[in-house]
């Protein structure tokens, strides 16, 4: 007792995340209990209480009682939910989070297992490796936990025999190195009688490795971060006074006053010129990985939430497809073709699932079961397409930026790691675009300036579809009327070009037309303007890749039909059938409205105000 | 600050911040305890000196008076947006805690609250709450969905992982949130030194050899023994003690706090 309190002393410096997990019965609860009552961790009275309790209602006391706090989970002697507990040994403090090992309960285990940075995995020594030891190891890999020490536990079951330990390490070592997981190390242990938890075991002499709590001591706190390239993703955009702070965590890297940095995916680049911190003297000049800091920059540019900040020369893939693993925790099964918000980050795009390649079976990890959903508690390969382009990383290369989850109406259903960027019909003129924001040279009047001297925004309104009659009328008249609504506004006809910049292209030669038509439109867009395009000879395709080349700017796509067809998939605004051209202007109109391309305040969020 | 206090910071920040960002009708709670004091001088850390949302005091109408005056002088010097309720119907009725202290704490805090957030129409409610108090705390989500009668269903919470919260919800129902959960007492001491927090001063013994350590109502809170008089004095004692903090907190006897957590209690 006095050691405890010697070392409960010591300052906490340190702080690590660790969590229990394993198949249900094997123990978890048991263990956590035990580690606190023989370290002297549990508060005054709260053993005592705990026998108490069981002695009224006639059970035997058990350790996991003190940390299985719903009545439920104590009747029916599981545990349901996760529990975060708080323990101090030299000088670092734990969190120790006890996981369910029931199946029924994997959600809750991933809550507790994705936040841990390292893990201790128990097994029955008398059961063996059982289907949730497995599906725990696995499912540790995914969510990023490096650091994994296997205790297998009731040794007083199977005679405290070594063989049975050695027999159980192989398996499972033979497992782990499958999934490219090192394990730390392998304890025997009897959490019920307290064998190698807090002190060494005198009837397993044939083990000379480090107790559990010497084994939480030797897990290390993951500062590799720090070193990665910056990732910053913008968090909130915060106007409370004249100051536009870019509000977010450091995923990775560092930031400092005076650095170049580039948002993806809009490409748009600022300078660092502050970072701003409440009651912290001296003002920061720098934050690093993990922390939640702020930023103004040197320009006025228009980044919003989503976006992810980094060097230039260093910046994260933007696609709409990629390759990933992904468990699946929904109540209904995850469908392709379906509709689910995908959350990466700060960022919240529409996806779907384009193909199921496999379900993954912890079992058998080479297996190859095909289906066409994905149940709950499953792990599968899939790809996956996003509505618009998402700036991410390769699981691989950064944590923070190369996971995501998938989200089923309210909630939070699935989780997946990137393992593979994929190519898309885009992906050469984006990278054009990309490198061409990159390095554009910049006067001293920014998109800012211009809006709030013109009153508006810049946009690109494409007009597709139906006679070209119909779309040339409705584009005269969309530009008549915003002029003369004082909107500054261009007309920019396809056919021009190819009478003037295009004369040296062929009839084939389609595909370039098409871009040097981006390339202009972007270009009258840096200049402000709201270019209206009715583009008569470009198909469907062609609109995307214009899209990809102005990319981010606010492009509002009209489709225009004689008859009720369905329109292309990413119009925003459809009219078949006779046409009444004014209310159609209208609606145009107020679609620019909504997407605050003609809003009065530009770029702001809601002010608050101090009602005392 | 210590490595350790500056994670915590980091993370709370991050928990105000998604909050702010998803919640259009977001309000949060302050006691003038310790915790929630904390957790208001977190928000100014997120929103660099802003609280730019109305703090809530549930008035039980037993609060020792030194808490109101605190209250009072800091709602004027950091400009706070101060929004008090009151369960003035079941004090009408005489509720009090000789009634039973589940019911008193149900009628005057739970319900109480409950009126509020239907009258104002909250949608998130950012609380003090730590995992390290008791039992059922340790197993709350920092995002933890009350349903229309503001209820919490144990059994069936959201998942969440890699800071993604879950921000979405059915109309009718309110998103409790909770960005303290991963601090424990000694860590809220030992940020009120680093940051040099202004604090209520019940909680250091001025020469009677008893100061409070947890504050709640005048008559089912009741004073520790003790001789530490600063911030530094109560972070010596918490490294040395095995009392846990809320036994001078009358309802947390028997099964009382599942009881009343369930039903929408903080």
């Amino acid at each position: 007792m006095l050691s405890t309190l010697n070392t409960r002393a010591a300052r906490a410096q340190e702080h690590l995340n660790i969590v229990i997990v394993g198949h249900v019965d094997h123990g978890k609860s048991t263990l956590l209990g035990r580690l606190f009552a023989d370290t002297g961790s549990l508060p005054e009275g709260k053993l005592e209480k705990v026998r108490g309790i069981c002695e009224r209602q006639g059970k035997e006391f058990e350790y996991a009682f003190l940390f299985d706090a719903f009545l439920e989970e104590q009747e029916q002697g599981i545990t349901i939910d996760t529990a975060r507990t708080f323990f101090q040994w030299k000088d670092r403090q734990y969190i120790i989070i006890d996981a369910p090992g029931h199946k029924e309960f994997l959600k809750n285990m991933i809550s507790g297992a994705a936040r841990a940075e390292a893990a201790l995995l128990l097994i029955d020594a008398q059961e063996g490796v059982k289907e949730q030891s497995k599906k725990h190891g696995y499912l540790l890999s995914l969510l990023g936990v490096r650091q994994v020490a296997v205790v297998v536990n009731k040794m007083d079951l199977v005679g405290y025999r070594q063989d049975v330990f050695e027999a159980i390490e192989k398996e499972y070592r033979a497992f782990l190195t499958q999934l490219k997981v090192s394990p730390e190390r392998f304890v025997p242990v009897s959490a019920k009688r307290g064998e190698n938890i807090a002190t060494r075991s005198r009837v397993m002499p044939w083990y000379t490795g480090p107790t559990v709590l010497d084994t939480l001591g030797l897990f290390r706190e993951e500062t590799e971060r720090e070193h990665q390239p910056l990732r910053f993703p913008v968090q909130d955009v915060y106007k409370f006074d004249a100051r536009r702070i870019l509000a977010g965590r450091i995923a990775a890297g560092l930031v400092k006053v005076g650095d170049r940095l580039v948002f993806s995916p809009s490409n748009k680049t600022a300078n660092v010129k502050s970072i701003e911190a409440f009651n912290v003297e001296p003002v920061p000049t720098q934050a690093k990985a993990g922390q939640s800091t702020g930023i103004t920059l040197d320009e006025q540019i228009f980044v919003e939430r989503g976006e992810i900040a980094s060097y230039p020369d260093a910046a994260p893939l933007v696609s709409t497809v990629f390759r990933c693993n992904l468990f699946w925790m929904g109540r209904r099964p995850l469908e392709t073709g379906k509709r689910y918000a995908l959350r990466l980050a700060t960022r919240e795009v529409e996806c779907e699932v384009e193909t199921i390649h496999r379900i993954i079976d912890a079992g058998d990890l080479d297996a190859r079961q095909t289906q066409t959903t994905v149940g709950k508690n499953e792990v599968a390969e899939l790809t996956i397409r996003t509505k618009l382009p998402l700036a991410f990383d390769l699981y691989s290369d950064f944590e923070a930026t190369g996971r995501f989850v998938l989200v089923d109406q309210y909630d939070v259903s699935g989780g997946g790691i990137i393992t593979e960027s994929v190519r898309d019909a885009q992906t050469v003129l984006r990278e054009e675009a990309r490198r061409r924001d990159i390095a554009w040279v910049k006067g001293d009047v920014g998109p800012d300036d211009r809006a709030r001297h013109y009153g508006h925004r810049a946009a690109l309104i494409l007009l597709t579809g139906g006679p070209p009659s119909d779309k040339s009328f409705l584009a005269r008249r969309l530009e008549v009327r915003l002029v003369a609504d004082s909107r500054h506004t261009y007309l920019l006809d396809g056919g021009n070009l190819r009478r003037g910049l295009d004369t040296d292209l062929a009839e084939e030669d389609g595909a370039e037309m098409v871009r040097r038509f981006g390339e202009v439109a972007r270009l009258l867009i840096d200049t402000g303007l709201i270019v209206v395009s009715t583009t008569n000879t470009f198909g469907r395709i062609d609109h995307q890749a214009i899209q990809t080349l102005v990319h981010p700017t606010p492009v509002v796509t009209v489709h225009l039909s004689k008859t009720q067809e369905t329109s292309p998939p990413s119009t925003d605004l459809a009219f078949a059938g006779p046409k009444d051209f004014e209310t159609i202007v209208d609606r145009i109109i107020a679609e620019l409205k909504q997407r605050g391309v003609l809003a009065q305040a530009i770029g702001a969020k809601q002010q608050f105000h101090y009602s005392i | 600050m210590n490595a350790h206090l500056r994670q915590l910071e980091d993370q709370s920040v991050y928990i105000f911040r998604e909050a702010y960002k998803h919640f259009e009708n977001l309000a949060m709670l302050w006691s003038m305890g310790k915790d929630s004091t904390v957790l208001l001088w977190l928000a100014r850390k997120a929103f660099l000196g802003h609280v730019p949302f109305p703090l809530i005091h549930v008035d039980t109408s037993y609060k020792i008076p030194a808490m109101i005056e605190y209250r009072d002088r800091f709602a004027r010097e950091w400009r706070l947006n101060l929004v008090i309720g009151q369960n003035t119907e079941a004090l009408k009725n005489g509720m009090n805690p000789g009634l039973g202290r589940v019911e008193c704490c149900t009628a005057l805090k739970t319900n109480g609250l409950k009126n509020l957030l239907a009258e104002k129409g909250y949608t998130g409610v950012i609380l003090g709450v730590r995992a390290d108090e008791e039992g059922t705390r340790a197993k709350e989500r920092y995002f933890s969905p009350r349903d229309k009668h503001g209820d919490w269903d144990f059994r069936e919470q959201p998942p969440e992982l890699w800071d993604q919260f879950k921000t979405a919800f059915p109309q009718g129902t309110h998103i409790r949130i909770h960005p303290l959960l991963d601090w424990t007492e000694i860590n809220i001491w030992e940020y009120i030194k680093a940051e040099n927090i202004p604090i209520i001063d019940l909680y250091f013994d001025k020469g009677e050899g008893t100061r409070y350590r947890s504050l709640g109502c005048a008559p089912c809170t009741f004073p520790i023994k003790s001789k530490a008089k600063n911030v530094d004095d109560i972070i010596e004692e918490l490294r040395h003690t095995t009392v846990a903090e809320r036994s001078g907190r009358a309802q947390d006897e028997g099964r009382g706090m599942e009881l009343l957590r369930k039903d929408g209690y903080m």
